[in-house]
């Protein structure tokens, strides 16, 4: 149960400060909660309605919107399968049927060492690398139950951790706007004239 | 470098005409220098030597059709904004997430300076104030790539304050979900950029260009959209005209998926290329696996009415597809051969659409629901005659009429389009109905053999005398 950190806060304010509403950072916020713990905490939600300037009731009514927002603790590995057509057609049940087998859980479940969650998950937009699953929403395609074996015994040798963070990282690569070269925020409703590139000359 | 598959996954070039997947078959596509190396930003520069009306002017003359879903042209699109109400923002839509849908994605991860260049034209031409890249937020890769991206950009001077030394100055925000395929829909993107549960606004206003993010006129456009505009800036309008046909010109990215030799995602010809070719080409899939028969395709994405053998020689092309009963939708292409069992085919769309219901509208939220536990129920076997009745009931009353359908002059039937009537505020709840529709239409027999019959027994007395 814990707040953001000092650093996190600094990064939030950063987040914050490119929207012209505070709030449209929630989702990001909430992001950079679950990087820090793995799961979204109440504290941090408290946090989160403290920095944005809403309440935590709409901090939770926003995250509980969204599937990726975990409540409880997961797996390191959050193994995604999909199964949806495309993946349907090209075996993606079998795949499913394999993963429960041999983590030893159903869909939904958490493997008693905290080690993998396995989820059902819905179309994943790459439908012509079927069957697909994503392991903490990095991709693996055309996976036959041996790949899905072996990709198991990867992650559980700590062979994959360069290319996979622990659940809670999405992006590894943080947007940085630089303060001499960015434009800043209005406020909208501080605007009243239209950008000064349309006065019908070229701009360069 | 002749195989571009590895480095690529899902793409497959070929010798056609190329203007968004140009750079693709380099491996450091997604960098800046190899960007710049290959006529990167020429087309923003071209753009800023010309008063931004005349840019505006350039896109609807060249009729850059959405390619998002709806096919609603980009330069009219901007055109939709009120008079003198500033600032107006540009919110790109990169929450792909349509089932079959993969091309976006594609154009993120391999060439994110070519959509930063594309959303800069778009800025400049319709005089938006600050842009937002939404990306869908299971989508690591794409974020990373385009995060990278723009801090080079930032850093070259192409993006932020007085734009290569012009008085054009655009921010460029990326922002991403968490997990919603509703957010797909504008308005609900909008939601969700406020920092609200993404679900979509009442309409009207029908498009958010007259009130959009913080109530301001919004213009939201799909990734592969903005992505043509740079070629078209470089170019042209008569070179991005020569290409297609005069109601679709350009090219499109197509992913066809499913039971084919060769799937892939293919930039293919816009209007010209038949879905035979697609299928069938060996410049494209290469013809059904194992040589089987082709039972039943999706055109156009999730939320497209199938299409059979029969619809094949049809083109790629918006109008036709239309008088067909079905749409392009967002450029996927889903391939069932002989093999499929239909029913269960259709389970796991309408299963997609019922969970990914948002909850606003009741005939979705409930709708969706029934029509997965009823068809759950048929694919299992413990399905009844009552049943099929049924899933054409509720969905009848999330979409009520006339079902989309093909024009027929012999029967005196004009073709009914989709979007066809519907009691929810988007596409959803419809898309729920669409492969029952479809498969029920199409392959009713499929259905029939697996509900349980209920044969009636005589009864003619209870007892005898004697």
């Amino acid at each position: 149960m814990s707040r953001l950190t000092d650093a996190h806060v600094a990064l939030a304010k950063e987040i914050i400060g490119r929207y012209p509403r505070p709030k449209s950072a929630l989702v990001l916020l909430l992001h950079l909660a679950q990087e820090q713990d793995g799961y979204i905490t109440r504290d941090a939600m408290v946090h989160i309605a403290e920095l944005v300037g809403v309440t935590s009731a709409e901090v939770y009514g926003t995250a509980t919107f969204y599937e990726m927002f975990k409540f409880e603790p997961v797996g390191k590995y959050v193994v995604n399968i999909c199964g949806t057509m495309s993946c349907a057609l090209m075996g993606s049940e079998e795949l499913m049927h394999h993963a429960e087998q041999r983590l030893g859980i159903k869909a939904g479940g958490t493997t008693p060492d905290g080690m993998f969650t396995l989820e059902h998950a819905e179309c994943q937009a790459a439908c012509t690398e079927a069957p697909c699953l994503q392991v903490n929403y990095r991709y693996r395609y055309r996976l036959t139950p041996a790949d899905l074996d072996a990709l198991i015994d990867d992650l559980l040798a700590n062979r994959l951790t360069h290319e996979i963070p622990p659940h809670g990282t999405v992006a590894k690569v943080r947007q940085h706007i630089p303060s001499h070269h960015g434009v800043g925020v209005v406020a909208p409703e501080s605007v009243t004239e239209p950008p000064v590139w349309l006065n019908g000359k070229a701009a360069l | 470098m002749t195989s571009s598959y590895s480095h690529a996954p899902g793409f497959i070039a070929g010798d056609r005409p190329k203007i968004v997947t140009s750079r693709f078959e380099y491996a450091d596509s997604y960098t800046i220098e190899r960007f710049v190396a290959t006529g990167g930003y020429e087309g923003l520069r071209a753009a800023l030597s010309r008063p931004a009306q005349t840019v505006h002017d350039d896109v609807k003359s060249a009729t850059v059709l959405g390619r998002g879903g709806a096919g609603f042209p980009a330069g009219i699109k901007w055109g939709l904004t009120p008079q003198g109400v500033w600032p107006r923002y540009l919110v790109v839509n990169g929450d792909e997430s349509e089932p079959g849908t993969y091309k976006d994605r594609l154009l993120m991860e391999r060439d994110p300076h070519q959509l930063i260049e594309g959303c800069l034209i778009a800025c400049y031409a319709a005089g938006l104030s600050q842009c937002f890249l939404y990306i869908r937020g299971e989508m690591a890769v794409a974020q990373e790539r385009v995060a990278e991206a723009l801090n080079e950009a930032y850093a070259a001077g192409y993006v932020g304050k007085n734009i290569l030394g012009s008085d054009f100055s655009v921010d460029i925000v990326l922002h991403w979900g968490a997990g919603a395929y509703v957010v797909g829909e504008e308005t609900a993107l909008i939601e969700s950029l406020e920092g609200n549960r993404g679900m979509p606004r009442l309409k009207p206003p029908f498009f958010p260009a007259a009130n959009g993010l913080y109530g301001q006129p919004t213009i939201v456009n799909n990734v592969e959209t903005l992505a043509n505009l740079p070629w078209l800036m470089t170019n042209g309008v008569d070179a991005y005209t020569s290409i297609g046909t005069k109601t679709s010109p350009g090219t499109r990215m197509v992913a066809v998926s499913g039971h084919v030799v060769r799937p892939g995602v293919y930039e293919i010809v816009n209007g010209t290329t038949t879905f035979r070719d697609l299928l069938y080409g060996e410049e494209f899939c290469g013809g059904i696996r194992n040589n089987n028969a082709l039972k039943a395709f999706v055109p156009g994405g999730g939320s497209a009415p199938w299409f059979t053998a029969d619809q094949l020689d049809l083109p790629f092309e918006g109008s036709q597809v239309g008088a067909a009963g079905s749409m392009l939708g967002s450029g996927a292409i889903m391939v069932m051969d002989e093999t499929t069992d239909i029913p269960a085919a259709a389970l796991t769309l309408t299963r997609f659409y019922a969970h990914e219901s948002c909850g606003k509208c009741t005939p979705c939220r409930e709708g969706g629901t029934w029509l997965e536990r009823i068809l759950s129920r048929v694919v299992d076997g413990k399905g009844t005659e009552t049943d099929l009745a049924q899933l054409i009931e509720v969905g009848e009353s999330i979409c009520p009429g006339d079902f989309p359908h093909a024009s027929n002059e012999a029967l005196g039937l004009s073709a009914v389009p989709f979007p066809y009537k519907m009691t929810t505020i988007c596409f959803v709840g419809p898309s729920a109905y669409v492969p029952v529709h479809s498969a029920l239409t199409l392959f009713r027999s499929e259905f029939e053999a697996r509900i349980i019959k209920r044969t009636m027994i005589k009864v003619t007395a209870v007892g005898v005398s004697s």
